[in-house]
């Protein structure tokens, strides 16, 4: 057998480019909509997974759809607001806690939420390090953020500005990492977890500067009137919030008029929840509360539908393939009927000879199957992080 | 090894031929050209004796071995264990190398281990045919006398008791017909094993110990019984 397997191997090397052209398109054909199939159904199966987790979301009046994936995957450039007082009108209705989320500003590419204590809780998010955020200014890093920017407890993330041009703008603010989290496997691992609070001072609605009653300070004032004073432009501003200037932090108005992005809703039951969905469908055309899943269903049922072209288109081409691949096999076994003849009048067995005839099927079909196995566990540890970027985009 | 046949007979029922032969002894080491016209049966007998067809009865004898009793599978055998044989279109494979076409037919051989030995045995023949500097080349980069002298190695590499050659020369120029057919005979010579030839050239008559034309050999020829 050995000696077969040597005599198949040289038939193989010499014929490689043949064999090789024709084990990548079976490969493909093969690979492809198995691939297709089962990205798609495991993408389908996490988005829904998210949305099944948070069947409920309230926000700004506007797309369901971007107010769904930008709740549940924080995935939205410049989110509808409302305000924060709508965070206790859905309170006092008595059907469900709330959680805040103020997602609109970015670490880089990961995405600052602003929210309440009770959301790691919710998503029930482990800390792999340190603790939740207690202070303002202070973050917690999904797990993908402390690995692709390599930090930990006692580094720092800090904003990015949204517009570099924009001298008025939003500008950064240095916040010291408290804990990392335990990977989730969802968009939480991806995400810098704030402070509601720290969110407004990075937008510039509350802020921190030099005590202007000091006597250092008298420069830089323009006017005083009681206990209101105006400083001039020359006024210190904090943009790293420590122990030694926390207490000069302050907003100035009221903090329920400040902007949120969504709310999440936690009904104690389905009673509760209907109770809701009802108050807010019939009560209120101000904010909208939408059903998640219902949402991020319809987006999946248009990818459904270009899946199954996208699946059938490749399978015409696999029954196209398919035959030439026969085709292929059968011609090169004519080839290769010389050869045959030459085996048998040497001495060599039916068996030796099939075997050998066999091989360069063998070939072809093994290593396309081991080539599909290899790309399919590819596309399953990339194609799914692509696909839901290419969604959520 | 001798080579004997007694009483054969062989007959194609659809071709209108048959073969029968009464008596023909080749001895152990002689050399044998087998001459006659085209369609007298030349390449039937060399197929008779090597097993790839059946006699419809008679006996072929190889040495002790009664080749014409063996079934289809022993017949195979032998002719892979037992004998060598050399084609006129050479019947090399064009995806091996000069080594592994030489070795070829060993490695199909049953209990015939490819090792050391056997490739030394292998290089020192074709050393001797004059391929040594073709060692592993590609089969479609050798002339066709290199490559009749390809097919004549492996044909001897397993210290055959008989050689069969169905016109090894026949598509050689005349310098190379020399050298494939004189090495050929001086092999079989140190071995002593028995050389039977199919051959149309005259000229290389006179290098075999025996010539049998197939005209004086048959008994009976033409239309089937």
């Amino acid at each position: 057998m050995r000696d077969l397997l040597y005599l198949s191997l040289q038939y193989i090397r010499h014929h490689r480019v043949k064999l090789l052209v024709l084990t990548f398109a079976i490969t493909l054909v093969a690979w492809l909509p198995i691939a297709i199939q089962s990205i798609v159904d495991q993408t389908a199966a996490q988005l829904l997974q998210r949305a099944e987790d948070t069947p409920l979301v309230v926000g700004a009046p506007g797309s369901p759809l971007e107010l769904s994936l930008g709740s549940l995957y924080f995935r939205a450039k410049t989110p509808n607001t409302l305000p924060y007082s709508e965070l206790a009108t859905l309170e006092t209705t008595g059907h469900a806690r709330a959680i805040p989320l103020y997602y609109r500003f970015h670490v880089q590419d990961y995405p600052i939420v602003g929210t309440s204590p009770d959301y790691l809780g919710y998503r029930d998010l482990k800390l792999a390090r340190g603790r939740p955020p207690a202070l303002l200014g202070e973050a917690v890093i999904g797990a993908k953020v402390a690995d692709a920017m390599g930090l930990g407890v006692g580094d720092y993330v800090i904003s990015s500005p949204e517009s570099v041009f924009d001298l008025a703008g939003v500008y950064p603010l240095k916040m010291p990492v408290v804990g990392v989290l335990a990977p989730s496997f969802s968009p939480d691992d991806e995400a810098v977890f704030v402070d509601i609070k720290t969110t407004w001072v990075i937008q510039g609605l509350g802020h921190g500067h030099q005590n202007l009653n000091s006597r250092e300070s008298i420069g830089q004032i323009l006017k005083r009137d009681g206990d209101n004073i105006v400083a001039n432009a020359s006024v210190h501003q904090f943009n790293e919030i420590t122990a030694d200037n926390l207490d000069s932090f302050h907003f100035h108005g009221d903090n329920s008029t400040n902007p949120i992005s969504a709310i999440i809703p936690v009904p104690a039951n389905e009673k509760a929840a209907a109770l809701l969905l009802g108050y807010y469908q019939e009560e209120r055309s101000d904010v909208q509360m939408v059903r998640s899943e219902r949402v991020i269903g319809d987006l999946l049922d248009t990818v459904f539908t270009v899946r199954d072209y996208i699946v059938v288109g490749i399978a015409i081409i696999a029954v196209a393939t398919t035959i030439v691949a026969i085709l292929v096999f059968y011609l090169s076994l004519q080839l290769r009927r010389g050869e045959r003849f030459t085996l048998a009048r040497i001495g060599a067995s039916r068996l030796q000879v099939h075997t050998l005839m066999a091989t360069e099927v063998i070939f072809v079909l093994v290593v396309s199957a081991i080539l599909s196995a290899i790309l399919l566990a590819l596309a399953q540890r990339y194609g799914i992080a692509l696909l839901q970027q290419l969604l959520l985009a | 090894m001798s080579l004997v046949l007694d009483g054969l007979y062989f007959g194609y029922s659809d071709k209108g031929f048959a073969l029968s032969i009464d008596h023909l002894k080749i001895s152990r080491g002689e050399t044998v050209a087998l001459v006659g016209p085209s369609g007298s049966g030349k390449t039937t007998l060399l197929n008779l004796i090597a097993g790839i067809l059946s006699p419809d009865r008679g006996l072929i004898q190889l040495g002790e071995h009664s080749l014409s009793s063996l079934g289809k599978t022993q017949r195979r055998r032998q002719r892979l264990c037992n004998m060598g044989m050399i084609f006129q279109s050479f019947e090399l494979l064009d995806y091996l190398d000069v080594k592994d076409n030489i070795l070829l037919q060993a490695r199909l051989a049953p209990g015939v281990p490819i090792g050391t030995e056997l490739q030394q045995q292998a290089y020192a023949i074709a050393e001797r045919l004059g391929l040594a500097d073709k060692w592993r080349r590609p089969i479609t980069a050798l002339s066709q006398g290199e490559r009749q002298r390809v097919a004549a190695c492996r044909a001897l590499l397993l210290n055959p008791d008989l050689v069969l050659a169905d016109e090894p020369t026949g598509n050689l120029d005349p310098d190379n017909k020399r050298v494939v057919l004189d090495h050929l005979i001086a092999v079989c010579k140190e071995r002593q094993s028995v050389l039977l030839t199919v051959t149309h050239d005259h000229s290389l008559l006179p290098s075999f110990d025996r010539v049998v034309d197939m005209a004086t050999l048959l008994t009976q020829q033409g239309t089937a019984a």
